[in-house]
């Protein structure tokens, strides 16, 4: 076995470690929070009172306008200054969930916006309440449009997940750091990091299909027959 | 019985409709013609509240609301209870792209009237064989021509047995062909003495199909009659002119 072959096997497992104990669970408590977030904007952006609106569409031109690296420093090195601290990993979720919640609020906004206002009269008309025709009849139309561009927020954010190295998460990227400046081999271990993060992300491009899949069946059925 | 009193509706400055009273008779076919613009949509959609009248009076059955100034806005469980009281068609169909034809008449039957499944299929059927569409039951609506999905969103209207079904322009957007289907049920219908308000520009499907026509013009009736009196001895001389269109295409034996 050559010998950056050998090193690549060695160093698998603790980067693998790192992604599935950190990075994993990163992304998904991330993203869970970030959509919830961004859902919640969009609705209030589009339905809610005026003032609130206003709010949440402030908070969508500040992290929007900001980098994220900015806003995971700000949030880790610079809060404790005022008296609040947070663990690495809380900080890591919250500054990703709050740059999620700014992104997917837009992508949620758009596909609410797309579905025909006819489809909320056809629901009302039948005697279905706000909330009725919100869950039955928007939002899945809403969600075929939604999904491609939230999966493109999901695998943004693994990889934005690397920027948590810097508040001393020991997530892929970090372990790749350690092992790198120990072997001298950055070319080597790098390669094999964004190896992994390619793999993590394909697997996820895959459940994007799924999903638009489900939630299309009705556009797909409609292709066939014509 | 239905009535309509002085219902007014602003969008706004605009004033499109203009002290309108109106009376269906139970069992009855009632057509709503003039030119675009004129209120006949606003009209249907004030009756089922997509739209809320700016002030009157509006009675189905038994429910009851007023509206401007004096009145409390109506709440949401009054503007449910007199909502369930009429079926809509829409000019545009409007089914659920992502329910089967089965599953659009039953959505009414299952989450307003919470049937359980099997009931509410069954009825979705029976609905569904009325109105010639039973061997498309589990067809996307994107599957379905224009007519045939009219007819599925006929069945949705009537899933939960509306005293007056209302329907907006529901021939509009067919090919002559297409619409001829979707009349076929109307009359169907109508045999059967379901009380109908019909917005149409098809003045031929208005002077065959109902037993009362109204004409609007400018948010206001200009005249109502019957059918007969209304298209053959319009009394205004508007009505005239706008009707006048229709006598060469009305059918021999009418």
């Amino acid at each position: 076995m050559p010998e950056w072959l050998k090193l690549m096997v060695e160093s698998l497992p603790p980067l693998l470690y790192a992604g599935l104990v950190f990075t994993v669970p990163l992304t998904l408590l991330s993203f869970a929070c970030g959509l919830s977030l961004g859902f919640v904007t969009a609705l209030v952006r589009l339905y809610g009172p005026k003032p609130l609106a206003d709010g949440f569409r402030f908070y969508v031109w500040l992290i929007r306008g900001t980098p994220l690296l900015v806003q995971l420093f700000l949030i880790f090195y610079g809060l404790p200054k005022a008296g609040i601290v947070f663990d690495p990993l809380p900080a890591a979720v919250i500054g990703f969930s709050l740059n999620v919640g700014a992104y997917t609020s837009e992508v949620i906004r758009a596909a609410l916006l797309a579905v025909p206002r006819g489809q909320w009269e056809a629901a009302y008309s039948i005697g279905l309440t706000w909330a009725q025709a919100m869950r039955r009849t928007i939002l899945p139309q809403a969600s075929r449009v939604a999904v491609p561009p939230l999966a493109n927020t999901f695998i943004s954010l693994i990889k934005d997940t690397s920027l948590a190295a810097v508040l001393t998460v020991p997530e892929i990227f970090q372990a790749a750091q350690r092992i790198a400046s120990v072997t001298y081999e950055p070319l080597i271990l790098y390669t094999e990091t964004a190896l992994i993060y390619l793999a993590f992300s394909s697997v996820l491009s895959a459940g994007q299909q799924k999903l638009e899949a489900r939630f299309g069946q009705h556009l797909h059925q409609a292709q066939e027959t014509k | 019985m239905i009535q309509l009193h002085n219902i007014d509706k602003h969008f706004g400055s605009q004033h499109v409709l203009k002290d309108v009273s109106l009376q269906v008779a139970p069992g009855q076919v009632t057509a709503l013609i003039g030119p675009s613009g004129s209120g006949k949509s606003t009209l249907l959609r004030c009756i089922n509240l997509l739209e809320i009248p700016s002030a009157g009076q509006i009675t189905l059955g038994d429910a009851s609301l007023q509206f401007g100034h004096g009145h409390a806005q109506p709440g949401r469980q009054d503007i449910h209870r007199l909502r369930l009281q009429t079926g809509m068609v829409f000019q545009n169909f409007q089914l659920f792209p992502h329910r089967t034809a089965l599953e659009n008449v039953m959505e009414g039957l299952l989450v307003v009237k919470k049937w359980p499944r099997a009931q509410a299929e069954a009825r979705a059927r029976e609905l569904l064989q009325q109105v010639g569409m039973a061997h498309k039951a589990d067809a996307w609506p994107g599957t379905l021509s224009g007519g045939q999905q009219q007819r599925v969103a006929i069945a949705r209207a009537l899933a939960q047995s509306p005293g007056l079904l209302l329907c907006d322009e529901p021939t509009s957007a067919l090919d002559p062909e297409l619409a001829s289907e979707v009349v076929a049920v109307l009359r169907q219908l109508a045999a059967n003495k379901m009380t109908m308000l019909i917005a149409t520009h098809d003045l031929r499907l208005a002077a065959t199909l109902a037993d009362t026509v109204v004409f609007l013009e400018d948010g206001r009736i200009v005249e109502q009659g019957s059918s007969r009196q209304l298209f053959l001895q319009p009394q205004n001389p508007r009505t005239a002119s706008y009707v006048s269109t229709l006598k060469e295409g009305l059918p021999e034996d009418w």
